[in-house]
């Protein structure tokens, strides 16, 4: 059991180490010079000198990285050239955000996808199937952004529902903060819950024609029941997987929608931070979001090596 | 059976989740929040050029000796009165006694002089520097008295240190000022979410504290049009005191909960050239593409027609406008000729650099086709502003072209500064400029700054599109807020809920 | 004819993208940069018979046509990146396995790890947007896609018999792999292809929306998208175009690949 749970634990590491010198090294050895990009091509030498100074520049790469590295583990980011503000304090704000945003997310296209994909099995070949299909590939197919504003145009102008543009924080409680995240978050999750769909479906079919599944059959078990208790939990698997799998494309989705919903979160930070050329939040933000895709597929695989007993034996 | 339990469960989250339809306001009672399109880079005006910085403190957090008000008329603020002596060129200011920064330190005629003392230093980074160059001497005879010497007389002095730029700061503050304002004014710094939203609260200590209503103002800072009208329609911000979209007012117009007032401001949208590059350094090339530019079509376009056509770099509110867009009217014929006179009967290319503003980003996009048909290709570039663009535009100068409005009033002095980014030289112009702030006389003021317009038109160091309007929305219970904006600035003392 | 549906619908909607984008180089119905002012903001089928104009009086015809062309540009040359990159990595780690397999696997995780909206973010805070951000940063995405695909496949194949009477042979490893291995493994390769395909649509139409995406003011479906938010009331017909525009032409693409799936592999079954 521990020998598999180290590896995988290794392999992240790795992978996180990688990652944080492909981003140092995309973002400030390649250009030459961090200060320059930020400053601009033509920037005076004195002041150029000034931030360099600033931002410990004069230090060689090697340094520079494990600095960046060392601070952050320790939960120092460094300071943000635009605001002058810790990045830490930048992201801390953040995150109370994007963290449920995605969350909620997953909540939602799971609540919706395995029900759908588990009717769609169960009625094989039948309308309702052909319809769960038809969701599946639009929801797929239709851009987050544009199911964003459609959702802002139907259920907070058209018929004010829900909030827009504003996120009041968790401090008064938990639902007005679940109504501000709510739109958002369907919009996130519509392209999830379609994939989910499919998965759900084609898992469930699967199980369906085993033996073990015809013998509760055949001992009277209701078909319901059976779905319930055989079919899904044997889905449950590959739907783990592909929810690890998507985490990405939430993380991307989650970019584009917070935008949309002018939502102050991770996404937006970034995305405010690029227009700035504010190259360290670029940086760390950057790298905690590919972070948490590093961590969320960990998770994934040791969840896959908690259900699946051949796999704990270390096979 | 079951079902129904799921049904129940559903539609008990779903009231739980959803609330009737009013627009309530945002932040509760005696509270207002106001979004705006573009976050300041600090909160210190005195050191940078951004508009977006004096839309949040001007008179909020803020106050200089005098002020401007809602119809651009000067009025007493730290100074409650003032005389200015035969010769012309001394002021003796009275201060306002019992005056308290924020962090409860006293207000005396020592921070005034430190104010502008440090505005006129030679190491000074104040935008409007300029403004402060007739001062010969502050001197403070006692704390509550400044006197003020000029160097000759000076027509709009008082309207001068009215401007956002001539705020008086506490030595003590100058530092923090950027991150943790310290004014004399009816609010108080306190917080602000990076990218989101800056919060300030009444000041308690304020002089007049019983006549300020608010109780909390947060200023949102929303860049998309769209989102900043799902947020008003929403409820969730209360008043938009300048819509990104004016494509979108209309909408607003019809709505009985929102008051929609469409002002003026002093922002003249203006394509710069850089005159020290090449072909731009040729006055030919900047008249011919004066005349490759429809105006009233790129205001269709880009401002959805409304927005007044200018020829020159003044406002058509302000006394002593003379119409100048007749100058070099939309011609692409003669476009095409004057760039083959100029040495350029093919064309060229160069790059505009293009800020985020809606207005700027569709005016640029108007401008690229309305010089393809002469030939010249337009590169736009995206830049953002205010941080980018001030630092390599306004600062360095390292740009072709550039678009953006001039929202500081009766500002075309700025073609006669030694150093701006237009890079623009010519004697005439600031021999004329020196006979306006030396002239008293207002008739021959108005003449003379005429005169002004017209060098600039014919010259065209940039191209002179339209006059920004300003198109505001708020909550129909809101009253207060100012309709026209003559000065940047979002004051807010004045505002109450009905 | 039913048995290969999505096939056939996949292939027209996919076509059909692909034959506007081909035609928008030969014939445009007008310039789709030319702004007629006075014209500006007619609906589609109006006077002019044409799909409208947009807010700055241009054609809408002719920009989704050249958008067409623009967005799957960027789509084929992200995915020939992904491709390319991806196969020879994946092929590499199931011919050499030990640690060039670990290090094939560990970089598939991290580029996994960026998806292609933050790399091209990351990218633009650097050198700014563009079709070229744009390629890259979608193509590096598919990077990892391609080389777990193709590591697989390849381990399958190789297991088999002839593979190992091949290398008994003394066939050396890359012709072996050029021989053998890519012919085997090419149908599934062409499968995951036209699905990326897809997804590079769909992610380049949110780089436009985001304006990191193909430069103003070149056509570009996401932009337009953009563009459209703030007249949804006046004007819904410049939303719905191009979202259509996308929405179908993904859709067909994904079928297309789906199709392909089935048909290259009956057993298999619609998954």
């Amino acid at each position: 059991m521990l020998r598999p749970i180290l590896q995988r634990l290794g392999s992240a590491a790795v992978t996180l180490f990688l990652g944080s010198a492909l981003l140092f090294l995309v973002l400030e050895v390649l250009p030459g010079d961090p200060a320059a990009v930020m400053l601009g091509l033509e920037a005076r030498p004195d002041t150029l000198a000034a931030v360099r100074a600033e931002l410990g520049l004069d230090q060689p790469a090697l340094l520079r990285y494990l600095a960046w590295v060392g601070g952050m583990i320790q939960g120092d980011f460094g300071l943000s050239y635009t605001y002058r503000v810790p990045v830490a304090d930048l992201i801390a704000e953040r995150l109370s955000l994007t963290v449920p945003l995605a969350l909620l997310a997953i909540l939602i296209s799971t609540a919706l996808a395995l029900p759908l994909g588990t009717l769609a099995a169960a009625k094989h070949g039948k309308a309702a199937d052909a319809g769960v299909m038809l969701f599946a590939q639009l929801g797929v197919a239709v851009p987050n952004f544009w199911i964003g504003l459609l959702l802002i145009l139907l259920f907070s102008l058209t018929w004010p529902l829900f909030p827009v543009g504003s996120f009041p924080g968790w401090g008064d409680g938990l639902l007005p903060g679940l109504r501000a995240l709510f739109l958002p978050a369907v919009a996130l999750a519509l392209p999830q819950a379609a994939i989910l769909a499919r998965v759900t479906r084609a898992a469930v079919l699967e199980v369906m024609g085993e033996d073990y599944i015809r013998t509760a059959r055949a001992k009277g078990l209701s078909n319901r029941r059976i779905l319930i208790r055989h079919a899904l939990r044997a889905a449950l698997l590959p739907v783990i997987t592909i929810l690890g799998l998507q985490f990405s494309f939430l993380v991307a989705g989650a970019i584009l929608v917070e935008n949309i919903f002018a939502l102050p979160g991770l996404g937006r930070l970034l995305y405010q931070a690029m227009n700035q050329r504010d190259v360290i939040v670029v940086k760390d933000v950057a790298m905690l979001l590919a972070a948490f895709v590093i961590l969320v597929n960990l998770l994934v695989d040791l969840a896959y090596l908690w259900l699946d007993p051949r796999l704990r034996r270390g096979a | 059976m079951r079902y129904t339990y799921f049904i129940r469960t559903v539609s008990v989250l779903a009231t739980l989740l959803i609330s009737p339809a009013v627009l309530a306001q945002a932040g509760g009672p005696g509270t207002l929040t106001l979004a705006m399109p573009i976050e300041p880079p600090n909160l210190d005006p005195t050191s940078a050029a951004a508009a977006a910085i004096r839309e949040v403190t001007y008179r909020n957090i803020y106050e200089g000796l005098t002020r401007i008000d809602r119809t651009g008329a000067v009025q007493p603020a730290l100074a409650e009165s003032w005389t200015l002596a035969a010769d012309g060129l001394t002021y003796i200011f009275k201060l306002r006694p019992n005056v308290l920064f924020h962090n409860g330190s006293p207000l005396t005629s020592a921070d005034v002089k430190f104010s502008l003392d440090r505005a006129r230093a030679p190491d000074s980074t104040n935008a409007q520097k300029p403004l402060f160059e007739p001062i010969a001497e502050v001197s403070t005879p006692d704390p509550l008295t400044a006197v003020i010497t000029l160097k000759r007389p000076t027509g709009l002095f008082l309207w001068n240190l009215g401007w956002g730029d001539a705020v008086i700061m506490s030595e003590r503050n100058i530092a923090t000022n950027k991150t943790n304002p310290i004014g004399t004014g009816a609010f108080k710094f306190a917080s602000w979410t990076r990218g989101d939203r800056i919060v300030l609260e009444k000041n308690p200590a304020f002089r007049d504290a019983a006549t300020v209503k608010l109780t909390k103002v947060t200023f949102r800072f929303i860049s998309d049009a769209q989102a900043q009208v799902s947020a008003l329609k929403a409820g969730e911000v209360d008043a938009m005191p300048n819509l990104g979209a004016p494509e979108l007012f209309e909408a607003f117009q019809k709505d009985a909960r929102f008051k929609t007032v469409a002002g003026n401001t002093e922002g003249e949208v203006v394509a710069g050239f850089n005159n020290a590059r090449k072909p731009f350094d040729d006055v030919r090339v900047r008249r011919a593409l004066t005349q490759a530019v429809d105006r009233k079509a790129l205001i269709d376009a880009a401002y959805n027609g409304s927005g007044q056509p200018i020829g020159s770099h003044f406002s058509p509110s302000q006394p002593g406008y003379v119409d100048l867009t007749g100058v070099l009217p939309y011609d692409p014929k003669a476009a095409k000729a004057g760039l083959a006179a100029a040495g350029y009967p093919n064309g060229f290319t160069a790059t505009l650099r293009m800020p985020q503003m809606t207005y700027a980003r569709r005016a640029a996009e108007v401008l690229a086709a309305m010089f393809q048909d002469v030939g010249v290709t337009l590169k736009l570039e995206p830049i953002e502003f205010p941080g980018q663009w001030l630092d390599q535009v306004f600062k360095r100068t390292d740009y072709d072209m550039t678009i953006v409005a001039h929202t500081e009033p009766l500002d075309l002095g700025i073609y006669a500064r030694d150093s701006y980014y237009f890079n623009y030289q010519s004697t005439e112009l600031k021999t004329l400029m020196a006979d306006v702030a030396a002239t008293s006389d207002t008739s021959q003021r108005l003449a003379l700054l005429g005169q002004a317009q017209r060098r600039l038109a014919e010259d065209a160091p940039a191209l002179f599109l339209f006059l920004l309007p300003k198109l505001g929305v708020w909550n129909a219970k809101l009253t207060g807020l100012w309709e026209n904006q003559p000065i940047p600035a979002n004051d807010v003392v004045d505002v109450a809920w009905q | 004819m039913r048995r290969h549906l999505s096939l056939w619908i996949g292939l027209a909607l996919a076509g059909s993208t692909m034959l506007l984008a081909l035609l928008s180089r030969l014939w445009l119905p007008a310039d789709p940069l030319r702004m007629r002012i006075p014209q500006r903001l007619q609906p589609p089928f109006g006077s002019a018979g044409s799909l409208g104009t947009d807010a700055m009086g241009r054609d809408l015809a002719a920009q989704l046509m050249v958008g067409a062309w623009n967005s799957l540009s960027v789509a084929l040359a992200a995915v020939a990146v992904g491709l390319t990159l991806g196969v020879a990595l994946g092929l590499l780690a199931a011919l050499k396995r030990g640690w060039v397999e670990a290090l094939v696997l560990r970089l598939s995780d991290l580029l996994f790890a960026f998806p292609a909206i933050l790399s091209a973010i990351v990218l633009a805070a650097l050198i700014g947007g563009g079709a070229g951000t744009a390629v890259l940063a979608i193509g590096l995405f598919n990077v990892p896609v391609f080389a777990r695909v193709t590591r697989a496949a390849s381990l399958a194949v190789l297991t088999q018999d002839y593979i190992r009477a091949a290398r008994l042979s003394g066939k050396g490893r890359f012709r072996l792999a050029w021989d053998h291995v890519l012919p085997m493994i090419a149908g599934g390769l062409i499968v995951q292809a036209t699905i990326q395909l897809a997804l590079a649509i769909l992610t380049e139409a949110g780089l436009s929306f985001l304006g990191v995406g193909i430069a103003p003011p070149n056509p570009s479906w996401g932009r337009m998208l953009a563009d459209a938010q703030t007249y949804l009331t006046r004007a819904p017909y410049l939303a719905v175009l191009p979202g259509t525009a996308i929405a179908l032409s993904v859709l067909g693409f994904n079928l297309l690949g789906d199709g392909l799936r089935d048909w290259l592999d009956p057993k298999a079954g619609p998954r």
